[in-house]
């Protein structure tokens, strides 16, 4: 180029405030809803709330969430949406439950298989979606049923009868796998901080918070990996693209089928997780495991600042979001308020977060 | 007519080969025939519009050519090459950018982003192989000072642009990635008249950088001020190719719009259109 442009500022931009710019942050409202339900129950709760073993009682049902959450995040950011994640849960614990009850199989056969299975549903719900152009909505809200009652049928034909399946415990109990998917982790970590007595212990001199539950480690992993993703990877930028503009995005060379069809298997996949660590936690599986979560991991997505629309939104906002669900569940145990309440919260955070959204939604681009 | 325009116009186009060139393109939906024989060919440093009313198949034409659909019948030859595209992606491998109407932008998405969609760089190899957002940005910032345009930052969204700078955002990305033919799908259609002349310019610089143009519009006002060559279709046919100076708007005017009645409506309008 021999010549290069006239650019003068334009007098007519006003320079933007800090807090403008933090307004644009997606995960912003997640995080101001957090502290906001911290300060509430620091206030109303009992003190037992925030110690070690009260925050790992409420960060665990987070964690469970979270962990289908960051998956429908990344989906929702996608653009599509997976209302058959809850009933997945049920039915890839099936599966796995079969694997390791009824064929005997180790954990390192079993997990990748369930996985791989979970991973499949996904993909046959990715491929109907893609190819049929329906709303993803309506699509998975028919698996939504289709898997919850496999899950029943298929508990009875393995049990002969019953909807649960037992004896999960038993099997994976001595496996040298099973410390990475139950339990917790970083035992002597504590224990050797009970014996300093930085941490509370019970009489005999155990901690009472034995380590951390593996979950929550896995929890965090995810949102690292998927913030990563997210941010730093040309994958990232092809999920942001996918549900932005589909059109667009595929005439700028993005395979947003590709893109799509690996999130509905992602989140599959999540959901499998969560199957895996909750019934080897349980030591059986049954049919309304991961009841209704779908409804649950959607709103702390929305909470975390994802739009309905897709194309915006944050796996951090998702990990806050579900903290905030896991810090009300059990936080209101400790406060002397009825139960519940938590439903009429639920529904008055959604409301507010998808009013927020809106809000922060124009302000990015300008909309008057 | 050849009224002259501050804009610089190709005068080599004549004995240079045609980078693309299609003959007698024909394109059927099902019965409906889109286009019936199309001819048409673009040659690096020149804008080469081509005009036609609404239905007349330009749509149509850029698409096949930007390896959105395949021809029914006819020949593409691509630096001498016969050439079939597969995908868009093929194409635009080739060096055939589409900027759409639509501009294949993102509003939610910042104009970093925007620009890198679909070809991010990377650095970092295997599981650390990751979007290098720095020089994505630097990138980004300098490519559109060299159009005119001063980001607030590279993070602003393309939400907050206004529809001129949009379209030269996506001129500047087909030309970064390595355009040697720019197909510009109606870019001044939604511009006000400022807008439209930045656009123009850039058009301009575009063409004098070796990239061929293909100005699709039904403006012929548009299209004269930039253009090199001028190509009308009418009902899926091509009516011929004129140079600059050997045909006048009105001519042009009256061939996409198939002659006679518009000559009736111009008469009734007082010549205004």
């Amino acid at each position: 180029m021999t010549e290069s442009a006239q650019v003068s500022v334009d007098e007519r931009i006003k320079q933007e405030s800090f807090l403008a710019k933090l307004m644009k942050r997606p995960e912003l409202g997640a995080i101001a809803g957090a502290i906001l339900v911290c300060i509430f129950f620091l206030i109303t709760a009992d003190p037992a709330m925030f110690t070690l073993s009260g925050v790992m009682n409420f960060m665990t049902p987070a964690a469970q969430l979270g962990i289908l959450a960051i998956g429908a995040a990344l989906l929702m950011i996608g653009g599509e949406f997976d209302l058959s994640i809850g009933s997945m849960v049920a039915f890839s614990g099936l599966f796995f439950g079969v694997c390791v009850v009824t064929w005997q199989l180790p954990l390192v056969l079993s997990i990748p298989m369930t996985f791989a299975f979970a991973a499949a549903v996904g993909a046959i719900n990715g491929n109907i979606v893609i190819r049929s152009g329906l709303p993803s909505f309506i699509v998975t809200l028919a698996f939504l049923f289709i898997l919850r009652g496999l899950s029943l049928v298929g508990l009875k034909m393995a049990t002969g009868g019953s909807t649960q399946l037992r004896g999960v415990r038993d099997q994976v109990e001595n496996d040298w796998l099973a410390p990475v998917f139950s339990g917790e982790a970083f035992g002597g970590l504590f224990a050797w901080l009970a014996e300093l007595g930085v941490v509370e212990t019970f009489k005999n001199g155990a901690p009472k918070v034995p380590g951390i539950p593996v979950e929550i480690l896995w929890f965090i992993a995810i949102t690292l990996a998927a913030t990563y993703v997210l941010l730093r990877t040309p994958a990232g930028n092809w999920i942001f693209a996918s549900g932005g503009d589909k059109v667009a995005a595929s005439n700028s060379g993005v395979p947003v089928n590709r893109v799509k069809i690996s999130l509905f298997m992602l989140t599959a996949c999540c959901a499998a997780l969560v199957a895996i660590i909750t019934v080897m936690d349980a030591g059986s599986t049954d049919a309304r495991r991961g009841f209704q979560k779908e409804f649950e991991a959607i709103i702390a997505a929305v909470i975390g600042g994802c739009l309905l629309t897709g194309g915006y939104g944050s796996a951090i906002g998702a990990f806050f979001g579900s903290i905030i669900f896991g810090m009300v569940v059990i936080g209101l145990t400790y406060t002397d308020f009825d139960q519940d309440w938590f439903q009429v919260f639920l529904g008055a955070m959604l409301l507010i977060a998808v009013l927020f959204n809106n809000a922060i939604r124009k302000r990015v681009t300008g909309e008057r | 007519m050849t009224e002259d325009t501050k804009f610089h116009h190709g005068d080599a186009v004549k004995d240079v080969a045609p980078i693309v060139e299609m003959k007698e393109i024909e394109k059927h939906f099902g019965n409906i025939i889109a286009l019936a024989g199309v001819s048409f060919d673009v040659k690096p440093g020149e804008c080469h519009c081509l005009l036609g009313d609404n239905g007349a198949g330009k749509s149509t034409f850029i698409k096949t050519m930007s390896g959105v659909h395949k021809p029914t019948k006819g020949e593409i030859y691509f630096e001498g090459q016969p050439m079939s595209f597969d995908t868009p992606r093929d194409a635009m491998e080739a060096g055939i950018a589409t900027v759409f109407q639509d501009l294949a932008m993102i509003p939610l998405m910042s104009v970093t982003r925007n620009f890198f969609m679909g070809r991010e760089p990377t650095k970092g190899k295997g599981l650390l192989k990751r979007f290098d957002i720095d020089h994505a940005n630097q990138v980004c910032m300098e490519e559109m000072r060299k159009m005119g345009i001063n980001l607030r930052g590279p993070d602003q969204a393309v939400g907050t642009l206004s529809g001129g700078e949009r379209q030269t955002v996506a001129i500047a990305r087909a030309v970064y990635f390595g355009a040697k033919i720019l197909i510009l799908d109606e870019p001044t259609s939604a511009l006000g008249v400022r807008q439209t002349s930045n656009v123009l310019a850039t058009i301009d610089r575009v063409r004098r950088q070796g990239i061929g143009v293909v100005f699709i519009s039904h403006n012929v006002r548009h299209a004269m001020a930039v253009g090199d060559r001028f190509t009308v279709l009418n009902r899926g046919k091509t009516l011929g190719t004129a140079r600059r100076g050997e045909i006048s708007p009105e001519e042009l005017q009256d061939m996409m719009a198939g002659g006679q009645e518009m000559a009736e409506l111009e008469g009734s309008l007082g010549g205004t259109v």
